[in-house]
């Protein structure tokens, strides 16, 4: 049997540490990564626990394929309360850290209580130690990394750490793992700098059993020539994620001074070729890397070209550093894009959000809500780099007024700084948008409004929906593994079935977080990628597991569920602007301004969008108020959770 | 198939350092994952983005052949490989000592020595790695492709030199 998979749970008050196996049924449920995680996450902690205190569980987790024979399945997931949203919490990354878990025996870490004094976990072939991290305490993530790599004397030791904003409990603190893999949001370093660790550090020598090893392997040959033939990943392979920013700020799905514009104009110098020129003339021209396994490479090198930060080394930047650091500030340099992903990268912080937050203060501050008392003399005006980059210290070192009022996230920071300020931030739940705008494409507003861990667009967005596929292709997608005869319309304007797209991309990216998978091996940017009719021969080859389309699809609408039920229990109420399934009045009242002509003048239509809601809740069998059903709870299993089998 | 004349060739730049290689080659020759048991390994220096695939040369007078005390080790020319005889291996891990490349691996789970056999004529690292940065290819083509690189490299050079000089 190739699935003895095992799972550990520590607890840093303590110090005690306990194993159990995983058992099938659990598996046959829930999967793995993401999803078993929501169960745990669900089983181990009570109704309305602070996330900053002892009872908050932190899940560390590889995917149920990680470390087989299935290219890229490295991704780990990271999951608990969140201290940004009072949420669910949960964070996904690449690297090289989930396989190197299981070959250190674990694929499943539940980690509790709260260490007295700095602490990290070195895991090895089976067996836990926790150790004293006062040596690498106020280190940045890289540095972190190396120190322990020579204080245990192995350099092959893959090690998950939180920089200075994790320590300084940053809400929006991110854990990080390599020199850029980030599981960045909702906040996951925030939580183990409040636990006193550090780090997580794994070395495995292990075998990883695989259930039909040469069957794997050709398998594996078909997936990565399905995976490699797709012009989106061949693109996506040079230019890696930035390709995506030159073609959405073309039409205009690019929010930009905070919420003021959907177009970043006058940008060429941080569009992607122009990144891809400094990658060649600062690295060579193979500058592409990739997480474990993956063909993709979808990450960049590079060298900081000038500016105070000239030679450093970092890799990146993201679609989501452009944001960051580019459109929402609008400040048009790459020199700037590429020094704030440094800076993030180093201090371990969600890019997404702080850029997003800061541009919200920018906004606040030529509004006059925010004054230069309160800003430090700082001139937080949109455009002014230096100001922008000033701020990502302050946040991270909670240095000044307003560092430390952002520190803690948009919310808490709108009922300090008052007025009319939380008009003016983009969140949803508590979480900042990222910098698309989406005022002109209904499908992926319903997807921010509704994702789990707050505004999201990798939980459930249907990104191919802006390719205008025919209608043919979006049913041979959307009707399967379970039928499908409601309408779908190729138009990215409508809102013709695009509850039923959010719901389909929700189970299918469900899915692949449960599996272990990247978002890029499956129907999110190139719509041949695999999806549930591929996967199946996969999970039978690599673990023995037999699963059909269909029941995995159930896995995922049962660990969607398990989530909702989270959330439901933390104060989950749909039209809370706060903690509801809503969006910010600004994409119901203005207008876009530039664009493309179909998306001048766009804006979401209330009445529609509720009815959005509507149709998305009857898909996923919740009641008008977002409430699971009871026959729905009893058709997923889920009626006696928690159950407390694990 | 007669691969005996065929080499590998690793061109480290283009390695993106993904370790699938790794994966492949235990799942091919242990039926399991491990890149501790792969018979090639990246070697990194993630600080500064370096990523070096290591694997047997099949040297031509090589020297765990040459050291081997239990004579274990010898050169099979039809595979143009140099292979271990395990019913003669006494396990002394001379051949890991003398190794110039950190080839030989020890297995201290099997407590035995391994090495790339080239998966008898189809290596599987060459076959997954989509960036090309291991091939396998006729011996007599290794130097004319890496001459040829060169006297690009010589010659653009040359062109900026040229251009450096007409700026003075």
């Amino acid at each position: 049997m190739a699935l003895k998979r095992k799972i550990a749970y520590i607890d840093l008050s303590s110090g005690k540490t306990k194993v159990k196996p995983i058992p099938i049924e659990i598996r046959k449920k829930f999967l793995g990564g993401r999803g078993l995680d929501a169960y745990l996450l669900y089983n181990h902690t009570k109704k309305g626990i602070d996330p900053l205190g002892p009872d908050n569980a932190l899940l560390i987790s590889g995917g149920l394929l990680t470390a087989t024979c299935a290219s890229a399945t490295a991704r780990t997931h990271i999951m608990a309360k969140s201290p940004l949203t009072g949420l669910l919490g949960s964070a996904n990354m690449g690297g090289f850290f989930a396989p190197e878990l299981a070959w250190a025996g674990f694929h499943h870490l539940v980690i509790t209580g709260r260490a007295e004094k700095p602490v990290y976990i070195f895991i090895h072939d089976g067996e836990i130690e926790i150790r004293d991290a006062a040596a690498i305490w106020g280190m940045s993530t890289t540095e972190a990394q190396w120190a322990i790599r020579r204080e245990l004397s192995d350099d092959e030791i893959k090690s998950l750490v939180i920089g200075q904003a994790g320590e300084n409990l940053v809400r929006f603190a991110n854990v990080m793992t390599g020199i850029k893999n980030s599981g960045g949001r909702s906040g996951m370093g925030c939580v183990m700098g409040s636990k006193n660790l550090k780090a997580v550090a794994v070395r495995g020598t292990g075998d990883i059993a695989i259930a039909h090893p040469m069957e794997a392997l050709e398998y594996n040959k078909r997936f990565i020539d399905q995976i490699t033939s797709s012009k989106v990943n061949q693109t996506q392979g040079t230019l890696g994620t930035p390709f995506i920013w030159g073609a959405t700020n073309s039409w205009g799905g690019i929010r930009t001074r905070n919420f003021q514009y959907n177009q970043c104009e006058y940008a060429d110098d941080i569009e992607p070729e122009r990144i891809d020129e400094i990658a060649t003339e600062t690295i060579g021209p193979y500058h592409m890397t990739g997480c474990f396994g993956c063909q993709v490479h979808c990450r960049a090198q590079y060298k900081i070209p000038s500016g105070p930060y000239a030679g450093k080394y970092d890799e990146g930047p993201e679609y989501t550093s452009q944001g960051a650091f580019g459109g929402e500030p609008d400040c048009k340099s790459a020199v700037t894009v590429l020094t704030g992903n440094h800076l993030v990268d180093q201090y371990g912080v969600d890019n997404l959000e702080i850029g997003s937050i800061i541009s919200w203060a920018m906004e606040l501050y030529e509004l006059g809500i925010l004054t230069s008392e309160q800003t430090d003399g700082l001139d937080l005006r949109f455009g002014n780099d230096e100001a922008l980059l000033e701020m990502v210290h302050r946040i991270c070192n909670r240095k000044g007024w307003l560092g430390d009022t952002l520190a803690d996230g948009g919310i808490p920071a709108a009922k300090k700084i008052g007025k009319k300020s939380f008009d003016y931030l983009i969140q949803v739940k508590g979480m900042s948008n990222l910098h698309s705008d989406e005022r002109a494409t209904p499908a992926l507003a319903l997807n921010i409004a509704t994702a789990s861990r707050g505004s999201d667009h990798l939980r459930s967005r249907p990104a191919i929906d802006l390719y205008h596929l025919p209608e043919k292709v979006l049913r041979k997608i959307y009707s399967s593994p379970v039928a499908y005869d409601g309408p779908l319309s190729s138009e990215h304007t409508s809102y013709v079935g695009k509850a039923w797209q959010v719901f389909w991309q929700e189970n299918c990216y469900m899915a692949v977080d449960c599996l272990g998978i990247c978002k890029y091996h499956t129907v999110f940017l190139g719509p041949t990628l695999p999806n549930f009719e591929d996967w199946p021969k996969v999970i039978y080859y690599n673990t023995g597991l037999e699963m059909s389309p269909t029941e995995i699809w159930e896995v995922a609408e049962r660990c969607n569920m398990i989530e909702r039920l989270f959330n439901l229990r933390e104060g989950l109420i749909r039209t809370d602007l706060e903690k509801g399934d809503m969006l910010n009045h600004r994409y119901f009242d203005e207008p876009c301004r530039r664009g493309a002509p179909e998306v001048i003048g766009a804006k979401i239509d209330r009445d529609k969008f509720k009815q959005m809601i509507d149709e998305f809740y009857s898909h996923k069998g919740l009641d008008d108020k977002g409430l699971p059903r009871p026959e729905t709870l009893t058709r997923l299993g889920l009626r006696d959770e928690p159950s407390q089998m694990l | 198939m007669q691969t005996g004349n065929k080499v590998l060739r690793i061109d480290y730049e283009k390695c993106t350092g993904c370790r699938l290689c790794e994966l492949v080659c235990s799942v091919r020759h242990d039926h399991v994952s491990n890149p501790e048991r792969s018979r090639i390994r990246v070697i990194k220096w993630e600080a500064e983005g370096v990523y070096v695939p290591m694997t047997c040369q099949q040297c031509e007078d090589a020297p765990c052949v040459n050291a081997c005390p239990a004579k274990a080790l010898a050169r099979n020319q039809e595979l143009g490989r140099v292979e271990i005889d395990y019913d003669v291996c006494i396990g002394c891990r001379t051949c890991v000592s003398v190794c110039p490349f950190g080839a030989m691996n020890f297995i201290a789970s099997d407590r035995r020595v391994t090495k790339c056999d080239l998966c008898d004529g189809d290596p599987q690292c060459v076959r997954f790695c989509e960036v090309e940065a291991i091939e396998f290819i006729p011996a007599s083509e290794v130097g004319h492709d890496k001459r040829r690189k060169a006297a690009r490299r010589l010659q653009q050079s040359e062109g900026k030199a040229t251009a450096l000089l007409a700026d003075a």
